[in-house]
């Protein structure tokens, strides 16, 4: 029997499109894979009690002949960072422990408009801050490979449901490599688009300069379809791009059937080809390089000398931005209040309900970001960082000049232990290296898998970059690369645990 | 270098308004020094000639036209509050004893 958690959202898409499955088998399927799996996956803080009513009424409009999109009657799953007005939305944070946000934010509005049905809300590290969803307020989730292992983070839950076959489509937010570098470890496909070509209305903010939200899939075709239902202008969002953008689904089929790369001039940025990157690693990432010159394409060497400052620099704007808009969780809007033994005014019951509410990371970020912001400090740390960002833009612009797209693995290491880096915030901090750099500038990114390390036999990431705007590309480029690597290694997901 | 001292934390703490416990005060102190020491390398390349970016992707003066919207109802905007009267939020004492 046809198992419809195996299929793409594009191969759904067709069955559902001639009627041969039903959005509620199609639902009910993904339903029974989370209760057979997500015990020990842990992608999920909530799954959806409304699904099947959902997919019901998707398969009575198809069944009234009105006119559906592509995607309609395929199920998501979503981050927990974005607000929906029928479930918790919490950031995996517990100060917002059982919110229910009175909207939905416009990334999910517009899935629901598509009709998509939306499966639940997945598991994040608190506020998005951190690169293995171990810093959840609600335990980490694990790595559907080997579940002794991180998922990345900060979009670990969205990246493991798509990769445990829970979902085959999800939302994630990328503000410093969110969406790519949990890609990268669980060999799903993450993109980042340009900053401003999705809303940000409604995703609880954790860097505004930083945050983008983008699909995470199985393959480029459905991050692309999902992308354009997710994508495009709303007023809601002063950051929002007015441009009318070109449809990322021909972008991804056309670079399915090209022939050849031929006058594609794609550059390695030196600074990121795996300076002390694990050797598995770096041995795929240069074995797809080989595949892209056989295809045609042009490899150039370029170099973005500031690269080796983006951590620094991210690890200043990020907390300074972060410590503003977490001011907004003060015990009296919403979410959690905690009052001091013998009551208190509200000063005290603010910081009392902050520190019962906020984990770790999230402490740490928000006092270096009150730090890096407070008089005396401001010109030396966050000035400076915001004048290292614009090196990074020369850079990118200088590399852009000489190459279409620039590329580097998508993560430095395969999927690490749960518990190896929880203590050490640098060395997590670090995880982001080849990510970073894209958020401080704007520009797309997409992580596809490309291949398992030899010596683990977990999954490693590509990373593409366009130029801002340029998203069409890396669809383009992305599903031509995606087929190359296909048929050498097959499909990557094939040979992970089957888990139930 | 240590320039990150219990007492700075402390004033952090204060002005992030989160109260830290003693511990977590002692363990922060160690920690954002070593951060703090990492991060500073920006100052090695940023030279008064270099502008500094804010936003990714400049934008200036987004505006909407000046009309009414669909809002929430007061219900809506209360319902997640920790404490309400039915129209307005509600707080402890504002101003301590000693004010």
């Amino acid at each position: 029997m046809l198992d419809l958690t195996r299929l793409s959202a594009a191969e759904l898409s067709e069955l559902l499109t001639d009627r041969e499955v039903s959005s509620v088998e199609v639902t009910q399927a993904h339903l029974d894979r989370i209760a057979a799996v997500d015990g020990e996956v842990h992608a999920f803080l909530h799954v959806s009690e409304a699904a099947l009513a959902a997919a019901a009424s998707i398969d009575a409009a198809r069944g009234d002949g009105t006119p559906l999109g592509p995607l309609a009657g395929v199920p998501v799953a979503i981050k927990d960072v974005l607000c929906t007005h029928d479930m918790p939305s919490t950031a995996g944070s517990r100060i917002l422990e059982g919110w229910v946000p009175p909207y939905d934010a416009t990334p999910v509005a517009r899935l629901r408009a598509a009709g998509l049905v939306p499966l639940g809300k997945t598991n994040m590290d608190e506020f998005a801050m951190g690169s293995s969803t171990e810093y959840s307020a609600y335990g980490p989730t694990r790595n559907p490979w080997d579940l002794d292992r991180i998922p990345g983070g900060s979009g670990g839950g969205s990246a493991a449901a798509v990769a445990a076959f829970e979902a085959p489509l999800a939302l994630g937010s990328d503000t410093g490599g969110s969406i790519r570098q949990p890609g990268a470890v669980t060999g799903t496909v993450g993109v980042k688009p340009t900053y401003g070509g999705v809303s940000r209305y409604g995703a609880i903010a954790l860097a505004s300069s930083l945050d983008q939200v983008g699909p995470v899939t199985r393959t480029v075709l459905d991050a692309a379809l999902l992308h354009d239902i997710v994508g495009g202008h709303d007023p809601r969002d002063s950051t929002s791009l007015p441009d009318a953008w070109p449809s990322f689904a021909a972008a991804a089929r056309e670079g399915i059937l090209a022939e050849s790369l031929r006058g594609v001039r794609v550059g390695v940025v030196k600074e990121l080809d795996s300076p002390g990157f694990q050797a598995g690693v770096t041995q795929r990432f240069h074995e797809a390089l080989e595949l892209l010159t056989s295809a045609g394409a042009e490899i150039v060497e370029v170099s973005a000398p500031h690269f080796e400052y983006a951590v620094a620099a991210y690890y200043l704007i990020l907390p300074a931005e972060a410590s503003s808009n977490l001011a907004k969780f003060d015990s009296v809007r919403f979410g959690l209040r905690v009052a001091p033994p013998g009551g208190g005014t509200v000063e005290q019951v603010m910081a009392a309900t902050r520190e019962a509410g906020f984990g770790p990371e999230v402490k740490r970020r928000v006092i270096l970001g009150t730090y890096a912001l407070s008089a005396g400090y401001y010109d030396a740390y966050y000035g400076s960082a915001q004048q290292v960002r614009t090196l990074i833009q020369r850079d990118f612009a200088a590399a852009f000049e000489r190459a279409d797209v620039l590329v580097s693995p998508a993560a430095p290491t395969t999927a690490f232990r749960i518990g190896e880096k929880v203590d050490d915030p640098l060395a997590m901090y670090l995880n982001d290296v080849t990510t970073i750099p894209a958020n401080l500038a704007g520009v797309p990114g997409m992580a596809l898998p490309m291949g398992l390390a030899p010596e683990d036999g977990l999954p490693t990431g590509f990373q593409l970059m366009a130029p801002a705007r340029q998203d069409a590309r890396l669809y383009r480029i992305g599903a031509t690369l995606e087929r190359l690597l296909g048929e050498r290694h097959g499909a990557i997901l094939d040979g992970a645990p089957v888990l139930a | 270098m240590s320039e990150i001292t219990r007492e700075t934390v402390e004033h952090l703490a204060e002005l992030a308004r989160i109260a830290l416990s003693a511990e977590e005060i002692e363990t922060l102190t160690g920690q954002l020094d070593a951060i703090v020491e990492s991060v500073a390398k920006v100052a090695e390349v940023a030279t008064p000639d270099v502008p500094a970016t804010s936003h990714p992707i400049a934008m200036a003066n987004v505006t909407r036209p000046d009309v009414p919207g669909a809002t929430l109802t007061p219900e809506e905007a209360l319902a997640g509050a920790p404490e309400s009267d039915g129209s307005r939020f509600v707080v402890s004492a504002i101003l301590g004893e000693e004010q």
